[in-house]
């Protein structure tokens, strides 16, 4: 019995631990003080002045963007690296598999350093014959693609190695085109892996903050950038406000997602 | 070239052509700008910077503080991990879920709330005061920046480690005790040896971002203690030495190297993988 609520204990200290700056982070946002170490009373006002902070909604804009096209590209491009990789043989598959895991396994630091060399000497090259490309939306968009492309790899290769062929011949033998066999047969049992290799770029890609600071360039800011900027003159409550949301909003859908009963998944 | 063939190409082309444009050719620059001086002529300058007391000294204690953060990680989330693993009624998704729904809060101001909670005038000291116990005084120091690496990639180390334990078959401890051997034993015979994939994963998880780090050592550091991190990413942003940074970073690389070919000797099917 005593060894049962040692277990709860433990697991509930390091939750705290977890939680505490995030409830942190929930209780400033109702903070009328604007600094940081001061309680000045109870106020919803920084829920209302969010959204008429024109920066602030501009950076939330531009992270979900950026995190949502990054996650549906390199989720295709997943899923066309896990069917070439089939046709390769055993070095060429690890070879290429290497390759696709250098972001996910390098420092970010290195990662970004490195996007940001290629894109400022494509810029020099370009201004050369006249043509401008500076840093911005489309090098952090293909930044994102490039270090969410290894996530969505390791969610859908996995489902995969667990096919069937000769599900996918069979197919072919009734009569099924090679893009009817691979929508009607493939697809449907990769799906989950799919999914949940979007959901994890999605995810990578909201939260990263390195990779986006070497390559967005001036002018461009998501939500982490925009943060990182304001860490020096402090941060606007609205940031606490908008994050508590965010917080809240994944919670739910989150919740929401774990109780789905189980029968839909059994009949898909 | 038969119709089938090229159909595949027609695929998977745009995928190489992306993999060698964004992975494989920005790392080929880094090794470019690293062992190139300014007018572009072969050095080993860059490289050899790292030796220099001021870098060097970063370095050490970026490895110092990172290894010190990954052991306190593994120590921490080894028993917890295997606690969840013992949990039958919660699914492998709630788990997940409750360590990974704190990396929906902004990094940068969940490490910015520790400064709050950590301060001398503090949420922290506060309740410590009131108890009439000694304040705490860790900000802008080492100890602070271990404090906000442990936080930060704790759940990296959980995750891997969760996975291997909950997929140890029960029979095979069930065996082990049958066979006449005690908890300590069954553990170190049989639990421990099979989660060893967990293990160099997590550690790889929290060892490399710890060491790379320049924003945890920015907040909870008061920018006077510099990590490595901190030193490359001032060679770009501020002192836009772009050969030296490479140089530094060439050198950095190489520890990750290390680690990657442990992990891959030790988990060759990558069945560790966090998710």
């Amino acid at each position: 019995m005593i060894y049962k609520s040692l277990k709860r204990i433990y697991i509930g200290l390091i939750l705290l631990f977890l939680y505490a700056p995030i409830i942190t982070l929930i209780v400033l946002s109702f903070n009328a003080s604007k600094t940081r170490s001061k309680w000045g009373g109870f106020t919803f006002d920084w829920y209302i002045e969010l959204f008429q902070n024109e920066e602030i909604m501009s950076a939330l804009g531009n992270t979900l963007i950026v995190a949502l096209l990054s996650a549906l590209i390199a989720t295709i491009f997943g899923l066309i690296g896990c069917v070439a990789m089939q046709q390769l043989g055993r070095k060429g598959r690890s070879l290429i598999t290497g390759i696709t895991n250098i972001p996910m396994l390098n420092a970010e630091i290195v990662t970004g350093i490195s996007l940001m060399l290629l894109f400022l000497s494509i810029g020099n090259i370009l201004g050369k014959i006249g043509v401008r490309f500076q840093l911005g939306f489309m090098t952090v968009l293909i930044s994102h693609i490039t270090f969410n492309i290894p996530y969505a790899i390791l969610s859908i290769l996995p489902r995969m190695k667990q096919l069937n062929p000769s599900v996918y011949e069979a197919a072919l033998d009734l009569g099924a085109t090679k893009f009817t066999a691979f929508r009607k047969v493939v697809l449907p049992d990769l799906l989950p892996g799919i999914s949940s290799g979007f959901l994890m770029a999605f995810t990578m890609s909201i939260d990263d903050f390195i990779i986006t600071h070497f390559t967005k360039g001036p002018g461009f800011d998501t939500l982490s950038t925009k943060i990182y900027t304001e860490l020096r003159k402090g941060i606007k409550p609205e940031m606490y406000a908008l994050s508590t949301i965010i917080f809240v909003v994944v919670f739910i859908l989150l919740l929401l997602v774990n109780h789905t009963p189980k029968e839909p998944n059994k009949k898909r | 070239m038969n119709k089938k063939k090229l159909s595949n190409h027609l695929l998977s082309t745009p995928f190489y052509l992306w993999i060698g444009a964004f992975i494989v050719i920005p790392l080929f620059m880094i090794f470019y700008y690293g062992f190139t001086d300014k007018t572009g002529a072969f050095t080993l300058e860059n490289i050899t910077a790292m030796a220099e007391p001021w870098h060097f000294k970063a370095l050490m204690i970026s490895v110092v503080l990172s290894v010190i953060s990954t052991i306190i990680c593994f120590l921490l989330a080894y028993p917890l991990a295997y606690i969840l693993s013992q949990m039958k009624v919660n699914s492998h998704q709630y788990v997940v879920f409750m360590f990974i729904l704190p990396m929906w809060m902004n990094f940068l101001l969940r490490t910015l709330a520790w400064q709050t909670l950590i301060e001398k005038t503090g949420v922290i000291n506060g309740f410590l005061t009131a108890l009439g116990l000694p304040a705490l005084r860790i900000i802008n120091t080492n100890y602070a920046i271990v404090l906000g690496m442990v936080y930060n990639y704790l759940p990296f180390m959980i995750l891997p480690l969760y996975n291997t334990l909950a997929k140890i078959d029960p029979s095979v401890v069930n065996a082990a005790r049958d066979l006449g051997a005690n908890s300590f034993i069954t553990f170190k015979r049989i639990i421990f040896p099979l989660s060893i994939p967990g293990i160099i994963s997590g550690i790889t998880m929290v060892f490399v971002p710890s060491l790379t780090t320049f924003v945890i050592s920015n907040i909870l550091g008061g920018s006077k203690i510099l990590l490595i991190g901190n030193v490359i990413e001032q060679e770009f942003t501020v002192a836009c030495n772009w050969h030296l940074g490479s140089g530094l970073s060439i050198v950095l690389m190489m520890f990750i190297v290390v680690n990657m070919v442990l992990s891959m000797i030790f988990d060759k099917d990558g069945e560790a993988n966090a998710l």
